[in-house]
């Protein structure tokens, strides 16, 4: 069944070619694409073929790729730049990595398209340093494609030449975000700056700047060499093309989907992720990373694309997918995250560095058992002002994963507060073991896992946890082999 | 400009299209409150790092809130500012900061001259309803200049925009991420172990407590009330033109007769002035300059007043050591005066002498510990304590300042000419100098001693003035940024000048990071230049070499200009240092 609804665009040479080897790519029709927009096409043709192919930007934003190339185009310099935004730092997303390491060149060859669009000479790949193998790949494809033409002066016996160099980011999640990757090329500190101006306008070094994501490059040669309408005839009304997903957390079957546009997240889940791990039931799923929101069961069957995201609380963003099962508790959940994005805010605005913070902590003093009804209300409305009022994509999302769950899952927030419970049994501070003196034979396990050793007992005797030393770390429990141990 | 036309609070107004919203509703008289923001025009200083959040307000058709400093009106825009959606991210903002910040605000140094503190009260803060942890950073005490407390900061960004545009110093850059974000140098260094010029412009521009001047308040207290110490007190010329600010006087205000006799009765031996000492300078300078035109030296000559600058071009030039002059800074020259010829002629210690600058600076601090500026292991200056401290000084003394009469300087180290004066701008070293090289090479008293060309706070200006059939080209510079710019022309062999004035701040001295707090509003230094000239065209003297107690100084104790002892006195060398 996965293998009819899957369709590869993007990911269409991973796992086919050798990405080492620069013939394979060409045996797959590799640089036709370049040769012909460059020999047949004007840059405004070409940027005419991206604007009808309704293309949108696989990073994230869903801003149309053509569309963003025009106001490139039109903005006259001597000297512009095409980036290629190949810093990837969703946890658990890894679409670009395996692009640029299954098919780097189909990235080099969309770049020079890009340039020959907008009239740029120069692009560069902002690579994280974590992504090694991308990295060393990259560099494969680079020289091999300069050794026959492919990039470099006078492409296709044209007068344009297209270079491309590699900058290596530090991995700091915000530098995804276009301006503050283009201060991190510069080698300033990687934070962004109010927009506009767009780097359309003035971008790397103040220059007209295009910048791509890896995903939505490398649609581009497909693009060109089957049209326009043949792209345009996948997906839904407003998106178009595939969407490539990093299908994660509980469900059978992980790793990468290509999908079209508008298959449901019931397809994803239940058909090619197989259903959920252990039988389990199926709670949520959280789309769009760190910016993202939870989306429950009620929404399995939504065609999946940019708007219908947006408009259950979450969004399509660079394509993570986690699956949640009944155990997961999304309180905690929307606390994982908002510790990662207080860790990434670059801590440049007030609303983002101390406001996000301040909902973290909320979030910790409610899995602490400390929750109060004010705190709810906090929650919600901080949340709204830092969403209205941060400076970039990084803070105006982060409180995303705590609004969504407290629309889809309030009763779990209430069950922290009011009856200082967690239901999914997560947070430890609300979770309780205790011994069934009924079950127990005394085969004394428990004691053994137990690390603070805070259960006695006597062999073939009912044990008992001593509550004021338990850590609740769960070892017993898992240790246990007669039930007998039960977690409140 | 093309105009276009926008909507504020149901207002319409043209306004030139390169106006931010901020910018457009000033026009109408509505104002949005700021943080982070800051623009010095004239100095051409600007920080729109619309990092705070505060200038929030709504604009028609647009998603999420904007920040009014850095969005730019376009055509049929729609504003409201005063919403209550805005207005309540906009307390939002102020309360975020205020938990984490201390609630020190009664012994805070920055008490009622705070801008975070003075948002609050006008947006109505009377409780902060989001609280948790707080910032807690060492402090760092380790230069004589500057105090930095990050518990305190906003990260407006205000400072690195002067340390890293406008001065080009590059001392100051947000470090670390989220909340642990703060604002230092590299690698977390103390400001003593940086290039730090420490000319204070990143404290001028601070809206917090977070950079302050280092004190010397209380020092100075304990050394005019040890009855074994002789207390003498120089006044720079800067301060006088700002001091009255901070007693709630019109800018621009001349007080030097107030200060004058405020300063006595704070309970100082003998209160001088560093004007004497500046037209001390010049005959040296000026005696310097002439030798090396006459005599095939290095040409230009820069100034070397600045503390600030001397620190810049050690660190920044090396290779250009020996272009500046070698004479002191009128301060130090007078410090060392004080402490040998003043000290031979009424008969005192000169351990006992106690020799405080009050100084519109904070590089003069760190001056002041310089070990070469010391004569018997005695440093030439003490204390320097800024416009700022000289006026808590004076307000805890309980002086009503406004009140005093208009008191003289004591005699022999307090007469000045209108040429000493100027020093404390832009331009007036430079126009001192001319007004006796002028008149030693032509041999003749001139008239024409006001030149104008030299004036106004263009940051790079060039003139030059014909000595008898000698062209003398003259540039100058203020802000570090564009004395960065000058030198690298010379280096670079691409400018030619005979003579270059450099001040380290926008607007020369009386824009000085000791000076009272500007706030964003360069209209103040301006007024501040005007009350200067006015100041000088105003003495009877205006021309350091017509100075009596100089000439006296030399014909009594140094012997010639620029001669023997006056080189051992007043000139110093310049130390090559690291790029950190």
């Amino acid at each position: 069944m996965s293998g009819k609804i899957q369709l590869r665009i993007a990911l269409r040479n991973c796992g086919v070619i050798d990405p080492e080897n620069i013939l394979e790519y060409i045996a797959r029709d590799g640089y036709m694409a370049l040769g012909k927009v460059v020999t047949e096409m004007t840059p405004e043709e070409t940027i005419n073929t991206l604007k009808e192919s309704g293309l949108r930007g696989r990073g994230g934003g869903g801003f149309p790729t053509g569309l963003k190339l025009e106001f490139a185009s039109k903005n006259k310099s001597d000297v512009k730049y095409i980036i290629c935004n190949a810093d990837e730092g969703d946890p658990g997303a890894f679409m670009d990595r395996s692009i640029l390491e299954g098919d780097p060149h189909a990235v080099l060859e969309a770049m020079a398209i890009c340039g020959y669009a907008i009239g740029a000479q120069e692009g560069f790949i902002y690579i994280r340093a974590e992504y090694p193998l991308a990295i060393e790949r990259l560099n494969i494809a680079i020289e091999q494609a300069y050794e026959r033409g492919l990039i470099g002066k006078k492409l296709f016996g044209s007068d344009f030449s297209f270079d491309i160099k590699l900058k290596y980011g530090a991995g700091a999640f915000v530098c995804g975000e276009e301006t503050a990757l283009i201060n991190s090329i510069e080698g300033l500190r990687g934070e962004p700056h109010f927009k506009p101006p767009y780097p359309a306008e003035k971008g790397l070094w103040n220059k007209p700047t295009t910048v791509n994501n890896v995903e939505t490059l490398a649609n581009i040669p497909t693009i060109i060499n089957k049209g326009a309408k043949w792209f345009s005839s996948i997906g839904t009304k407003t998106s178009k093309g595939t969407k490539v997903f990093a299908l994660a957390g509980n469900v059978k079957k992980v790793g990468l989907v290509e999908v079209p546009m508008g298959t449901t997240l019931r397809e994803i889940v239940f058909d090619i992720g197989d259903g959920i791990e252990g039988g389990k039931e199926f709670k949520a799923v959280q789309t769009g990373g760190p910016s993202g929101g939870c989306i429950p069961a009620q929404f399995l069957d939504i065609p999946i694309d940019y708007e219908s995201l947006k408009s259950i609380g979450s969004m399509m963003g660079s394509g993570g997918m986690i699956i949640m099962d009944e155990d997961t508790c999304m309180v905690d959940i929307a606390k994982y995250y908002l510790d990662f994005t207080t860790d990434e805010s670059c801590g440049k605005c007030t609303a983002c560095r101390i406001g996000n913070k301040r909902l973290f902590e909320i979030l910790e003093k409610i899995t602490n058992g400390d929750g109060e009804a004010e705190d709810l209300k906090k929650l919600k409305e901080l949340g709204d002002i830092i969403k209205d009022t941060s400076l970039c994509g990084l803070g105006q999302t982060a409180p995303n994963p705590i609004l969504s769950t407290m629309k889809y899952f309030y009763d779990e927030y209430e069950a922290h507060v009011f009856d200082k419970t967690c239901p999914a049994g997560i947070c430890s501070s609300l979770t309780k073991y205790e011994i069934d003196k009924e079950k127990c034979i005394g085969c004394t396990l428990c004691a053994k896992a137990c690390p603070v050793s805070c259960i006695s007992g006597k062999v073939r005797e009912p044990h008992e946890i001593e509550q004021d030393k338990c850590i609740k770390c769960g070892a017993c429990y898992k240790a246990c082999k007669f039930d007998a141990i039960t977690k409140s | 400009m093309k105009k276009v036309n926008v909507i504020i609070n149901d207002q319409k107004i043209s306004v030139p299209a390169n106006y931010t919203v901020l910018e457009a509703a000033k026009e109408i008289n509505v104002e949005i409150p700021t943080l982070c923001h800051l623009n010095l025009h004239d100095l051409k200083a600007v920080n729109r790092s619309a990092s705070c959040r505060v200038c929030v307000v709504e604009v028609e058709g647009r998603g999420t809130l904007a920040p009014s400093c850095s969005t730019y009106v376009s055509e049929d825009m729609i504003i409201k500012t005063n919403t209550p959606r805005a207005i309540k991210a906009r307390r939002t903002m102020v309360e975020l900061l205020l938990s984490d910040h201390p609630k020190d605000c009664l012994t805070c140094s920055k008490n009622q001259q705070c801008e975070l503190q003075s948002l609050a009260a006008e947006l109505g803060v009377r409780h902060i309803k989001y609280t948790g942890e707080e910032s807690h950073y060492e402090l760092d005490t380790s230069s004589y200049s500057i105090v930095r407390n990050l518990d305190k900061c906003v990260l407006c960004r205000r400072c690195e925009t002067m340390c890293n545009e406008v001065q080009t110093c590059g001392i100051l850059s947000g470090i670390d991420r989220g909340f642990e974000t703060v604002v230092g140098p590299a690698f977390g260094l103390p400001m003593i172990d940086t290039m730090c010029t420490f000319c204070g412009q990143c404290v001028a521009v601070c809206p917090t407590a977070a950079l302050t001047e280092a004190s010397n308040v209380r020092q100075v207290w304990d050394e005019i009330n040890d009855p074994d110490k002789y207390v003498v007190v120089q006044t720079a010329p800067a301060v006088r033109v700002a001091l009255g600010e901070e007693f709630g006087m019109e800018v621009g205000t001349i007080v030097t007769g107030k200060m004058t006799a405020a300063l006595r009765r704070l309970g100082f031996d003998q209160i001088f002035d560093t004007d004497f000492a500046a037209d001390l300078t010049i005959v040296e300078e000026a005696s310097e300059f002439i030798h090396r035109v006459q005599h095939g030296g290095r040409l230009p000559i820069l100034t070397s007043c600045c503390p600030a600058w001397v620190k810049f071009f050690e660190h920044q030039f090396p290779d250009l050591l020996d272009i500046p002059s070698t004479c002191k800074s009128p301060h130090e020259m007078f410090g060392v005066v004080t402490k040998t010829y003043y000290a031979e002629k009424f008969n005192i210690d000169p351990a006992k002498i106690v020799v405080v600058s009050v100084m519109p600076c904070l590089a003069k601090k760190y001056e002041a510990a310089r070990p070469e500026l010391s004569t018997n292991g005695l440093q030439h200056v003490d204390y320097v304590i800024d416009t700022r401290e000289t006026a808590k000084m004076i307000k805890e003394a309980g002086i009503c300042f406004r009140d005093l009469p208009d008191e003289d300087f004591d005699k022999p180290l307090g007469e000045s000419t209108g040429a000493g004066v100027i020093f404390g701008t832009t331009g007036g070293v430079i126009e001192a100098v001319l007004r006796t090289a002028c008149d030693w090479l032509t041999g003749e008293s001139l008239e024409a001693i006001d030149y104008h060309q030299l004036r106004g706070l263009e940051g790079i200006r060039e003139g030059s003035v014909m000595i008898g059939d000698m062209e003398i080209k003259i540039g100058i510079a203020h802000g570090l940024g564009n004395a960065r710019k000058l030198l690298e022309a010379i280096r670079d062999g691409k400018a030619e000048y005979h003579a270059i004035e450099i001040m380290a701040c926008p607007g020369g001295c009386i824009g000085g990071g000791g000076q009272p707090y500007h706030k964003g509003d360069s209209e103040i230094i301006k007024k501040r230049a005007e009350a200067i000239y006015r100041e000088d065209a105003g003495k009877t003297k205006r021309k350091s070499h017509e100075n009596t107690d100089v000439l006296e100084l030399y014909k009594n104790y140094l012997g010639e200009f620029y001669g023997e002892k006056a080189k051992e006195l007043l000139h110093t060398d310049y130390t090559k240092r690291e790029l950190i």
